[in-house]
């Protein structure tokens, strides 16, 4: 019928397809590749594709020579769920507020939010650097999860008030006139309803938290105990000897685990993505 | 007071208040303010100071009121403008492949073929894993002695040597660019995914009776249907382009020779690189200027867009 293709068509999808896969996993693939190739392998010419002597030795020999390895990965994954957490305990009810209320300079403050979007964290690193010295925050988890939190209140309102605007007015109404006050309405008949849009919103305010974590790491903290995955290992790259091998190896390893959990929840976050954000 | 008549949006009336409800508007602050607040402390004050700073020369020893002389230099710096026209030039660029790329992936994945569900996850991770990982793939890939692609290059003939990718101006400014193109695409793609699997099979159904080709389907009904999608997201995507920090940063850290120094490259190394504190907040709150005013025409352009197709 309409969906069906000629073989010609369907080789030519696929072809491209492949084509696109190849320029999305290429780095990953390379970066394998690289934890297998002993170090000696690094300046041999001409370039070898492959040789006998790969080996997976990297893979045990980076927990010595990255000793915080363990340390990086909890603290990528800890400081990205604080963030997220917090993100969502401003960004619910200022959603809520945005999507179902009328109250003065309504549309003015949204724009303000909308505006923080604009910035990134790196026009704005020496006066922030100061706030949080201030607060005496430098060299601590907070130093990194307080402008990761800032930086992602906006993105989460806009995205949170598009699902909560196609939640059926009625049963607020009903719990209303039960004689339901307003926070116990938000609390007891709006949020459990919102469940799937919040799975949505806390997911992309993960991969948020989780992808940029890096500029306020290196600028912020100069604790080593406390780096996020990214910086811990960008680190390593100005020593003198790389070992690169193991730094591969060791990137691989340490978004491993984000990546396993992404793959239960992307299903949701497409779907939520379909249902929600776009399509207002 | 209103109180006992006030309501939520849907207008229904009570006449009888059993407690004290609060007034709507001071609810809603109630709701917004911690959210404010906390917008205020982080990104308010430090912009105001960083406007503050702009007129001042100050570094680590001190501050020291110059009025407009840091944006004069600016102004009559050559290479500054160079790096102006340059991160443009960047934006522009970078975010027309995304587009397209990303235009032609969802049209891809939304294909009806099997597969596409694996499809889907694996395009995914450049934009799940944190974008310095990605890089650090990337800088081995631009290695001239163990990268596939110089390797690849060799193999062909293409090379004579090792070639480094990032060890020229030209190919470091366009190497940039496609790591930059390449975390952005994943996410640009989704969305138009998203989009076109929300256009009604009506339409193309009846386009399809009427003889109407693939081709004609998807200028005449996909694109017109998902355009508000495309505008907000070039909108979105120029943005994170014009403010991409870490690519480069990683990549070259602004060079060969100034070649891949951007605007926010150019603030970084001023400020945080050589601790110009009044020089770089200048340049910072040049950058705000150029973004508020791209902004600004973006949102009148989207306007006439969605007037132009109905969105909702």
């Amino acid at each position: 019928m309409m969906d069906r293709y000629t073989k010609l068509q369907m080789a030519g999808i696929y072809f491209c397809v492949a084509i696109f896969l190849i320029f999305m996993l290429l780095p990953f693939f390379e970066m394998f590749m690289a934890s297998l190739r002993p170090l000696e392998h690094l300046f041999r010419s001409p370039y070898q594709f492959w040789s006998t002597d790969f080996s997976f030795d990297a893979y045990s020999k980076m927990w010595e020579t990255v000793p915080l390895l363990g340390r990086y990965i909890f603290n990528s994954i800890f400081i990205a769920f604080s963030v997220t957490a917090i993100t969502m305990v401003f960004v619910v009810p200022a959603a809520y507020a945005y999507a179902r209320l009328k109250f003065p300079f309504k549309n003015a403050s949204l724009a303000i939010f909308l505006g923080v979007n604009m910035f990134t964290g790196a026009v704005l690193l020496i006066p922030l650097y100061r706030v949080l010295r201030s607060m005496g925050l430098l060299n601590t988890y907070w130093a990194m999860i307080v402008p990761g939190v800032a930086f992602l209140i906006p993105t989460g309102i806009w995205l949170l008030r598009s699902y909560l605007e196609k939640i059926p007015l009625e049963l607020e109404e009903a719990a209303f006139v039960d004689g339901a006050s307003r926070m116990y309405t938000l609390r007891r008949v709006v949020l459990p309803l919102a469940v799937p849009g919040l799975i949505v919103v806390g997911v992309a305010v993960f991969i948020g938290a989780y992808a940029q974590q890096f500029l306020f790491a290196i600028t912020f903290n100069q604790t080593r105990e406390l780096q996020p995955l990214p910086a811990g290992l960008y680190e390593f790259i100005g020593y003198q000897s790389v070992t690169w091998n193991e730094m591969m190896a060791a990137a691989l390893v340490g978004v491993l685990p984000v990546m396993v959990i992404f793959l239960f929840l992307q299903k949701y976050l497409v779907a939520g993505l379909t249902a929600g954000a776009v399509k207002e | 007071m209103s109180d006992v008549t006030q309501s939520i949006k849907g207008g229904v009336k009570h006449g009888t208040a059993r407690r004290n409800i609060l007034p709507e508007g001071v609810f809603a602050w109630m709701l917004v303010g911690p959210a404010m607040l906390f917008i205020g402390v982080i990104v308010a004050w430090p912009l105001a100071e960083t406007i503050r700073l702009s007129f001042m020369e100050a570094g680590l020893g001190g501050e020291k009121y110059v009025g407009l002389a840091n944006y004069e230099d600016l102004v009559s710096s050559r290479k500054f403008h160079q790096t102006i026209v340059r991160t443009f030039y960047w934006m522009f660029l970078s975010v027309a492949l995304k587009l397209i790329l990303g235009l032609i992936g969802a049209t891809l994945l939304n294909a009806a073929i099997p597969g596409r569900a694996l499809f889907r996850v694996l395009i995914m991770p450049p934009w799940v894993i944190p974008i310095a990982i990605g890089c650090i793939g990337w800088l081995w890939l631009y290695n001239g002695y163990f990268g596939i692609l110089s390797g690849v290059a060799q193999k062909l003939g293409i090379v004579d040597g090792p070639f480094e990718f990032l060890a020229y101006k030209t190919s470091a400014f366009y190497s940039a660019i496609v790591t930059d193109v390449w975390v952005g695409v994943p996410m640009v793609t989704l969305f138009f995914l998203a989009a076109m699997q929300g256009v009604s099979r009506d339409l193309y159904e009846a386009a399809w009776v009427d003889g109407a080709g693939r081709w004609y389907r998807f200028r005449r009904i996909t694109i017109p249907q998902i355009m508000p999608v495309i505008v907000s997201m070039s909108l979105l995507s120029a943005i994170f382009t014009f403010n991409s920090f870490e690519i480069i940063w990683i990549l070259t850290e602004g060079g060969p020779r100034g070649a891949t120094t951007t605007l926010i490259v150019d603030t970084y190394k001023t400020a945080i690189g050589n601790y110009k504190f009044g020089e770089g907040s200048a340049r910072a709150v040049i950058i705000v200027i150029l973004l508020g005013l791209f902004s600004l025409a973006y949102l009148f352009f989207l306007n006439k867009v969605n007037k132009k197709y109905g969105a909702k």
